[in-house]
């Protein structure tokens, strides 16, 4: 049996209560008759012989490209770079699809006498991985065959030594990437697409790249004209990513790449009611629901983030495809657009959104209030194509603790971002000017490079993130937040639901539309 | 006359430590050795000496921690028993209506000893090395001796000549109030030693954090001025005050990290502030000024420190200069001797420091405005002072709007 498509219900007075999901938590908040909730198709059937899949996708490539061995040969250099902690979400079991790729990667390499291998983790700006992490990405016997001999990298946006510029694009761009990678005869990249902004040139040309490359698309301008950064031709993100991944092939620099995508099967078993649809939760669902939902409001806020964050998804790989990026990329996105599009007539005047506990740049980390702001405003807000989901002059209301607190060992200059520059201004457009100072900090230079702390640059990106949000939206309203740290977010605090709705009626009149975004799991929102 | 009297009393002062540790700062006033009691205005010590009958009297930091029980034991033989608090005073000259503000600081001078010692030769009566000798019993400053009475009294207090100043009309009793607590933040100001282009952390908001900003201010304005204010209306005065960055306190050290640039070793800053004064007086906080000041900087403590715990390995290793900054005299300012008082009374005014007096009570409700005073900060106030004055006379300011007299 087909999974079934995404599904738009329209609450009536029977319509039981909706989760919305609330950082380390969950609630159920009763819509007023009318609204709708937006549903995620069901995930796509997974792969039945993933590795078989892999090894075919290596010989049968798509694009002007030669299969993976024919392009490896003794004597060569060889970089595989991978996509860092920041995917998937949450965590996936064991093995990670990197580790099957990459495996058989490697079996290609050594029946073909490739002996100078290096595996890089495409971290561009983010935290570098911890050891159990990597572990965790590459499986044990990668790990243990790479890390200890100094052939597991992860890539350093800050050392000289280990950057080359190759140009500039014809926009003025330029275009830094690690060296090891831009001077190998092969540089294989190893992504998972678990959203349409990933992949493509993006995964070189920014996860490879330097602060140099990336403040040319990472800033406010282009945010703001790309609508949305989901939707790759309307975006001007990947247009920019993609003259620059040009310039990298027209460097000469030989790019393999291998695509995956995952299934939205997101939660295990004991939170399978995360992604059912209420009314047709089981008795086993609904007291699953209440039973967590208690003893989570027993649970010390430091626990309850701990027991979410060793949740390991059962994402499933439902394709994999290889060879020239943008050939690649198309037919990933295909499929990405397979799994998540969702048909929606028409916006909406309020657009809800309960946030999980979860984002990219929080893995085994604390959500704090700036990534709060960039999980709805960046992402989930930009998960539409044609036309954003709220209309313009609208209302967003999401629903998360957004506690003042930070983890100082990642996120350190998303304190002093907060503190002080939020504290000035929340334009996107303004904060500029604070960029550089961030960016070129030695403090944060140091922590990137030596612990495990996002680049000083990276919490004006999530700002940036925000910013197509910020200038189409009337109103942001956090339920359940801190109301200090929504207040230097320039968000208004609300403490229900309802108070929320009737703060928004000020903004957008009375009796508005709603809409809300039942996510995740992951859907993206066809708006017609 | 009404005063408030503070005797030497063991019982009383363990009591009053007890009930400012449960009940908080300025709760000691209820059981311990302060009382309301008649006095008589004090003997005329002197043919220099005059009366000076108070308007308003101030409560200083240094009278709460002494009435709740938490002064130094270093002070106990630099005062003398009983004696009525005050020295933060504007009031009226031998019954004229002249109006004085009180330099406090019981120097050589007025104690008739002859030659001066070495300080006060020099003007820097805050400086004096016989502040327990001479025809007076011992007391640092009017308001913590014995034969000269104090400001929290209708009776009055003596002063010697050398202590007086004439208040000019234009500045309101609010002001001249504030003119006192502003000498010392103008002391510490100069001693910061702040050169053009030097970045300088205030710790603390409260009355001496918020004039010390003002003085670096009217002084010439540092390079970067950063201050560390938990309240919201302490940041908005520093901020009005002339800051150009005002965090809560807890944020100020990363504030300066950033602005220095500098790196972080075991909770220090490689680089940090040029200077930092100190205006809150804990071992917290000079652990904090230790933290965040740069290798050869200095760090000025404002606020009256008693004994405390600190970790000064940092200081050695970084050759860290501390110094206290207590009181006023004669400042060297870009080599002009000028008396601090003077300096003063020129920041008051430029600054409308009277908008600092937040609560004016009379003197037979002490208790509350002790209280008030302890907790100012959290109680949306800076500077509470006792209102010793007849009903009718408010000189320019408007009673309506302040304090629970209105």
């Amino acid at each position: 049996m087909s999974p079934r498509p995404g599904f738009v219900l329209e609450v009536d007075r029977s319509t039981p209560s909706t989760l919305f999901w609330h950082g380390e938590g969950y609630r159920l908040e009763r819509l007023p008759v009318g609204s709708r909730v937006l549903y995620a198709p069901e995930p796509v059937d997974a792969l039945r012989d993933p590795v078989n899949a892999i090894r075919h996708a290596l010989d049968t490539p798509l694009g002007d490209v030669a299969p993976l061995r024919a392009l490896l040969h003794p004597g060569m250099a060889l970089t595989i770079a991978f996509d860092d902690v920041s995917l998937p979400l949450p965590p996936m079991r064991s093995p990670d699809v990197r580790q099957l790729v990459i495996e058989q990667v490697l079996e290609a390499a050594a029946e073909a006498g490739v002996d100078d291998v290096v595996l890089i983790a495409a971290l561009a700006l983010h935290r570098r991985m911890t050891d159990s992490e990597l572990r965790h990405a590459l499986g044990d016997r990668i790990f243990d065959a790479f890390a200890p001999h100094g052939l597991l990298w992860q890539h350093d946006a800050e050392d000289p030594d280990q950057l080359v510029h190759l140009g500039l694009t014809d926009e003025g761009e330029d275009v830094e990437i690690n060296k090891r990678a831009a001077t190998s005869d092969l540089l294989v990249y190893v992504n998972i697409n678990l959203v349409a902004m990933d992949g493509g040139h993006k995964s070189v040309a920014t996860g490879l790249a330097s602060y140099r490359s990336l403040r040319h698309h990472h800033n406010a301008h282009t945010m703001t004209q790309s609508r949305s950064f989901m939707d790759q031709h309307r975006s001007e993100l990947h247009s920019s990513n993609w003259r620059m991944g040009r310039l990298i092939a027209a460097s000469g620099i030989k790019v393999f790449q291998i695509e995956t995508n995952l299934n939205t099967d997101t939660f295990p078993e004991q939170f399978r009611f995360l992604q059912r649809r209420e009314w047709e939760w089981t008795a086993r669902d609904r007291a699953g629901f209440l039973a967590s939902s208690k003893a989570l409001e027993a649970t010390p806020d430091r626990l309850a983030r701990a027991i979410f964050h060793s949740i390991r998804a059962p994402h499933k790989m439902t394709s994999v495809q290889a060879g020239e990026v943008e050939a690649v990329h198309e037919r990933t996105t295909e499929n990405v657009y397979a799994q998540q599009l969702l048909e929606v007539d028409g916006q909406t005047d309020v657009l809800t959104m309960g946030l999980p506990y979860i984002c990219p740049y929080n893995v085994n980390s604390i959500m704090n209030p700036i990534l709060v702001a960039c999980l709805g405003l960046g992402y989930f807000f930009n998960m539409y194509r044609g036309r954003p989901l709220v209309r313009a002059g609208g209302v967003v209301i999401m629903s998360h603790p957004t506690p003042w607190a930070f983890h100082p060992g990642h996120h350190p200059s998303y304190i002093d971002f907060f503190e002080q520059v939020l504290a000035e201004t929340t334009d996107p457009a303004e904060i500029g000017k604070y960029e550089e100072s961030f960016a070129t900090d030695p403090w944060y230079v140091h922590l990137y490079r030596t612990g495990n702390a996002y680049h000083g640059v990276h919490p004006f990106y999530m700002w940036y993130w925000c910013a197509h949000a910020l200038e189409h939206v009337g109103a942001v309203i956090i339920v359940g937040g801190d109301r200090a740290a929504v207040r230097r977010l320039g968000f208004k605090p609300a403490s229900s639901m309802a108070d929320a709705l009737e703060m928004a009626s000020d903004v957008v009149g009375p009796d508005p539309s709603i809409t809300h975004l039942h996510s995740p799991p992951l859907l993206m929102a066809d708006v017609r | 006359m009404k005063g408030l009297v503070f005797e030497r009393n063991v019982a009383r002062f363990a009591a009053s430590r007890l009930a400012s540790t449960f009940g908080g700062s300025g709760r000691g006033a209820g059981v311990g050795p302060l009382h309301l009691a008649d006095v008589e205005p004090p003997e005329l010590p002197g043919p220099q000496w005059h009366r000076v009958r108070p308007l308003l009297a101030g409560i200083c930091g240094s009278d709460l921690s002494t009435i709740d029980g938490r002064s130094s034991r270093y002070f106990e033989d630099v005062v003398s028993f009983p004696f009525v608090p005050g020295h933060e005073v504007v009031g009226t000259l031998d019954d004229t209506d002249s109006r004085v503000v009180i330099e406090p600081v019981l120097g050589c001078v007025a104690r008739g000893i002859t030659p001066l010692c070495a300080a006060c030769a020099e003007g820097k009566t805050g400086g004096c090395q016989r502040v327990a000798f001479g025809h007076l019993s011992p007391g640092l400053q009017i308001g913590f001796c014995s034969d000269t009475g104090g400001g929290w009294s209708t009776g009055g207090l003596v002063a010697h000549d050398a202590q007086l100043h004439r208040v000019p009309d234009s500045l309101s009793d609010d002001d001249a109030v504030m003119v006192e607590p502003t000498a010392c933040a103008v002391h510490a100001a100069v001693a910061a030693g702040v050169d053009e282009g030097h970045s300088v952390a205030v710790l603390g908001a409260g009355t001496l954090g918020l004039c010390t900003v003002a003085a670096l201010t009217h002084l010439g304005a540092p390079g970067t001025l950063l201050v560390g204010a938990k309240y919201a209306h302490q940041a908005r005065l520093a901020d009005e005050l002339g800051a150009d960055v005002v965090v809560e306190p807890e944020q100020l050290l990363r504030s300066v990290r950033r602005r220095s640039r500098s790196l972080e070793a075991s909770g220090t800053l490689t680089g940090g502030a040029d200077v930092v004064i100190d205006c809150v007086g804990s071992g917290d906080s000079l652990a904090q000024c230790l933290a965040m000041v740069r290798p050869r900087g200095r760090v000025v403590l404002v606020g009256m420190p008693g004994r405390v715990s600190v970790d000064l390995a940092s200081l050695w290793h970084r050759e860290v200069a501390v110094t206290g900054a207590y009181a006023y005299g004669t400042e060297d300012v870009g080599g002009l001797l000028r008396r601090t008082f003077d300096i003063a009374m020129e920041v008051v005014a430029s600054k409308g420091l009277g908008r600092l007096v937040s609560a004016r009570y009379p003197i037979d409700r002490f208790e509350e405005a002790l209280a008030h005073a302890g907790a100012a900060g959290s109680r949306g106030a800076v500077k509470v002072v006792f209102d010793l004055r007849a009903r009718e006379r408010h000189r320019g300011t408007d009673p309506s709007t302040k304090g629970p007299l209105s």
